[in-house]
């Protein structure tokens, strides 16, 4: 009782101040548009904003990197456009139409095209930060695991191994089989890359918060990597059960009705691998984001209901915040675990074969 | 819809930064983790089964030790009821000489008291005779003395001797 007390005290005392500023700032909020906000969260942007109060940016520069087939090569720090008010050597941030809040270039005809943009936007800044995490991480554990294997870690080091063994045993092991080896350091990478990304993106402040593995890029790498890794180590009963699987001829001949079939079949597999996660992650985001717009919203509508619906907010946020934490992980092991079932699918042994065993299994 | 058209750029650098990624960890970061994991488990796997053994060979040894104890304490027990036995046997065959011996002593010692005996009896018999023949020769002297005693004497001696014939 005394610990709930202490929790709703905690929460008035750190709503109230969000009121008072969304109060000061009635005019500023109510030409603030809910969808445009939670979308512009969503997306990609060229600085890394750490605090705005929409008329003050406080935002870490990030390089721009473009190719104009026009100008070459440039690259400079995206301050230079200014929180993308300022033109900039031709090039600008696009306010509407169809690139907009991509960098367009304005060329001496007044003509609209985009460079070939390899910025490193606030995304692409997130991947390497939690890349370089992971690296650091997982290399540590593996030089403190090897300089002395025989001690069971504790703390973080003995985490992070029981989230290994855990993901190695009970998802790659039972789902590949024979192979596993070859496999886990793949699939356990994939697990701690795109498990690492979910949680920064839960972080609101600083480092994290970007919208990494939401976003379609991110998620159709890491399919197309499993894809190739699925494709390339089949075995032949594998290649021959799309191309000629045992079904009757017509079917096959004079349409190859079940190789088309099978052949949508392996591109699918990882197409939903890469829609899962992506969406997932972005609907996550978007309900914390909608739910604290509640409470801006609701600024304009009276004292009563705003610091009503601002506790509410605050309650319903945390709460999915706790529901995101475990979709953070929940998808960084389907994500594994379908790998590994494709992966060990790919990896089928001929159905003669497999009878055979069975037959002498029986014998013996 | 932005959202569901990658952006060149960010495929760039997820490609960047991934690649990188696998290919430290997937390379160096992961194979040695599970191969030291791997290792202290048959580490754990091995120590187990020797503990097992060893409490194996140990509840042996105590079963042979404890066999070791019974014998021993078995043959104890036969060597004192062999010793208790030969004790008696022993006992009783000095007291069966000690009788014997001691009957003999008896039988000995019974027959020179009887001989001693005779003996006695026969010296006091002879000296009784030579004490009575002296005192007789002494009675007589005294009372055939005289010449007178002697007359009456042989009288005597004849008159009984004339009654007899008569």
């Amino acid at each position: 009782m005394k610990r709930a007390l202490f929790i709703l005290a905690v929460l008035i005392f750190t709503t109230s101040p969000v009121y008072v500023w969304a109060g000061n700032q009635n005019s500023a909020i109510e030409d603030l548009n809910a969808k445009e906000f939670i979308s512009e969260h969503l997306s990609d942007s060229y600085e890394w904003q750490i605090v705005s109060d929409g008329a003050k940016h406080i935002t870490v520069p990030l390089s721009i990197i473009l190719y104009s087939k026009t100008t070459g090569w440039h690259l400079f720090p995206s301050s230079h456009f200014q929180h993308g008010t300022a033109a900039y050597n031709g090039f600008k941030i696009a306010s509407e139409g169809k690139y907009k809040g991509k960098i367009v270039e304005t060329d001496a005809r007044e003509n609209i095209s985009r460079p070939l943009d390899l910025s490193l936007t606030k995304n692409a800044a997130s991947l390497l930060f939690a890349s370089l995490l992971i690296i650091l991480i997982i290399m540590g554990v593996a030089r403190l695991l090897k300089r002395d294997s025989m001690k069971p870690r504790k703390g973080f080091a003995g985490m992070i191994e029981m989230l290994v063994l855990s993901i190695n045993d009970e998802v790659i092991k039972p789902s590949i089989g024979k192979d596993h080896q070859r496999y886990a350091p793949y699939l356990l990478t994939v697990f701690f890359f795109i498990f690492t990304n979910n949680l920064l993106g839960l972080i609101p402040v600083f480092p994290g918060g970007a919208n990494v593995t939401g976003n379609i890029a991110v998620t159709l790498v890491l399919a197309v990597a499993t894809f190739l890794i699925i494709n390339l180590t089949g075995t032949k009963e594998y290649y021959k059960e799309i191309l000629w699987p045992d079904v009757p001829t017509w079917l096959k001949i004079p349409i190859p009705l079940m190789p088309i079939v099978e052949i949508v079949g392996t591109l699918t597999k990882p197409f939903a691998l890469m829609i899962r996660l992506f969406a997932n992650m972005m609907a996550g985001h978007s309900i914390v984001l909608g739910l604290t717009m509640l409470i801006f919203i609701t600024a304009s509508m009276g004292m009563a209901i705003n610091v009503s619906m601002t506790f509410l907010s605050v309650i319903f946020t945390v709460f999915i915040d706790f529901v995101e934490l475990l979709i953070a992980y929940i998808q960084a092991y389907v994500f594994t675990l379908l790998s590994a079932v494709f992966i060990g699918l790919a990896r089928m042994e001929s159905h003669s074969e497999k009878k055979k065993v069975i037959e002498t299994g029986q014998v013996a | 819809m932005s959202l569901l058209t990658p952006e060149p750029g960010l495929l760039f650098w997820m490609l960047v930064s991934f690649g990188i990624t696998v290919f430290v960890l997937a390379k160096f970061g992961f194979p040695s983790i599970l191969k030291s994991v791997e290792k202290r488990k048959n580490y754990i796997e091995e120590s187990l089964l020797a503990a097992r053994k060893a409490h194996e060979e140990l509840a042996g040894i105590k079963k042979t030790g404890e066999a070791v104890l019974a014998q021993a304490r078995k043959e104890q027990a036969d060597i004192l009821k062999d010793a208790s036995l030969k004790r008696e046997m022993m006992i009783e065959k000095a007291r069966e000489e000690a009788r014997q011996e001691s009957e003999k002593l008896i039988a000995s010692a019974r027959r020179q008291i009887s001989a001693e005996k005779e003996e006695a009896l026969r010296s006091i018999r002879s000296e009784a005779a030579t004490l009575s023949l002296t005192l007789a020769e002494r009675i007589l002297r005294e009372k055939l003395g005289t010449k007178e005693e002697q007359k009456k004497m042989i009288d005597r001696l004849f008159s009984e001797m004339d009654i007899s014939r008569s």
